[in-house]
């Protein structure tokens, strides 16, 4: 071991590393308010300790005061939790939880790009808190389901009227969710593969169509 | 190398601030960057460390042994993304890695690809 790098000698355990074989990822992205349990059900399911990474991304200001054309340049970090489940020998899911802040989701080039979809997460205690990015996931052509966490402390409402809140439409699946629940935030993630999987069988035809003309 | 004693943003040098970013990636944006690598893009080194190396590329190398997403590399080495790309960027430039690309879906999946998440998932 070199002693110049050896403060930098980091990296996963052992028992975290993937297979040799690994070689295809694809990736899940669970977006919700602050608070609403996206690290909680990401960690419910990882096989890894959720990680966090960052980026850092420039927001382009101008100043109130008109200083001649003068730009300032506003760097914000923004972090995102993550967790890993290995689906095979060769196959990694990634899920990603989003931060808190909603202006940065869609700053964050390619966070979405490629994504198979979206998990919202939503608390029946801020339903307006999803309001905003429900509308961008449709407008970004991201397919997603919502997921109501169900707080012990929060009142419980039938479905229908959460979807009614929600404006959502009749084809997006919702289900109920316990962040804390290893199975159910499993079942949550098994409830965007299956309209994945329907989505993906009903428009085949077309989108094949479509990739032969590139 | 050491930043003097009387440096007066020694905190925005260590924690990862606009400087040492910069020196990082020798100053340079997403010029250095290759347009594939994502966040998932998965990492193997194809070669070893060597003390000659920058501490960072060296680091890449180490972790790298069995395959890696970006992200994960992103975050064991505390470093944004875009600069883990760069520095990712150089390594495969050098031949010192190889990179598995992502699968990506832009809006409708691959079926087969689909079911062999749900069969993965229904095994958890």
């Amino acid at each position: 071991m070199d002693s110049r790098g050896s403060e930098l000698a980091v990296g996963p355990a052992r028992e975290d590393a993937l297979p040799a074989s690994a070689a295809t990822a694809v990736k899940i992205v669970v977006v919700g308010g602050f608070g609403v349990g996206k690290t909680t059900l990401v960690g419910s399911v990882s096989e890894i300790r959720p990680l966090t990474t960052e980026e850092t991304m420039t927001e382009v200001s101008v100043g109130v005061d008109d200083v001649r054309g003068v730009e300032q340049k506003d760097a914000t970090t923004v972090a995102m939790d993550f967790g890993r489940i290995s689906i095979n020998e060769q196959l990694v899911l990634y899920l990603f939880g989003t931060p808190g802040q909603q202006r940065f989701w869609f700053l964050w080039t390619g966070l979405f790009e490629g994504a198979l979809g979206a998990v919202v997460l939503v608390d029946t205690r801020r339903l307006e808190a999803s309001f905003d990015v429900i509308g961008r996931l449709e407008n970004g052509g991201v397919p997603f389901i919502v997921a109501v966490n169900v707080f012990p402390d929060a009142p419980t409402h039938p479905m229908a009227e959460v979807r009614a809140a929600l404006d959502l439409p009749a084809a997006v699946p919702i289900v109920a969710c316990d962040a804390r629940s290893r199975a159910s935030s499993r079942d949550t993630l098994l409830a965007l593969m299956r309209y994945l999987y329907r989505l993906s069988t009903q428009s085949a035809a077309p989108v094949a169509a479509s990739a032969a003309t590139e | 190398m050491t930043p003097s004693p009387i440096n007066d943003a020694p905190s925005a040098w260590e924690e990862g601030g606009p400087e040492r970013l910069y020196v990082l990636t020798g100053g340079r944006g997403a010029s250095g960057r290759r347009a594939d690598i994502d966040l998932i893009t998965l990492v193997v080194a194809r070669a070893a460390a060597r003390p000659e190396m920058q501490p960072e590329h060296a680091s890449i190398l180490r972790m790298c042994h069995w395959p890696l997403s970006m992200a994960e590399i992103s975050a064991y080495l505390k470093l944004p993304f875009s600069v883990v790309a760069i520095l990712v960027s150089d390594l495969l430039r050098d031949s010192l890695i190889e990179v598995r690309a992502s699968v990506r879906m832009d809006g409708i999946g691959d079926p087969e690809l689909l079911k062999a998440v749900m069969n993965g998932l229904q095994r958890l």
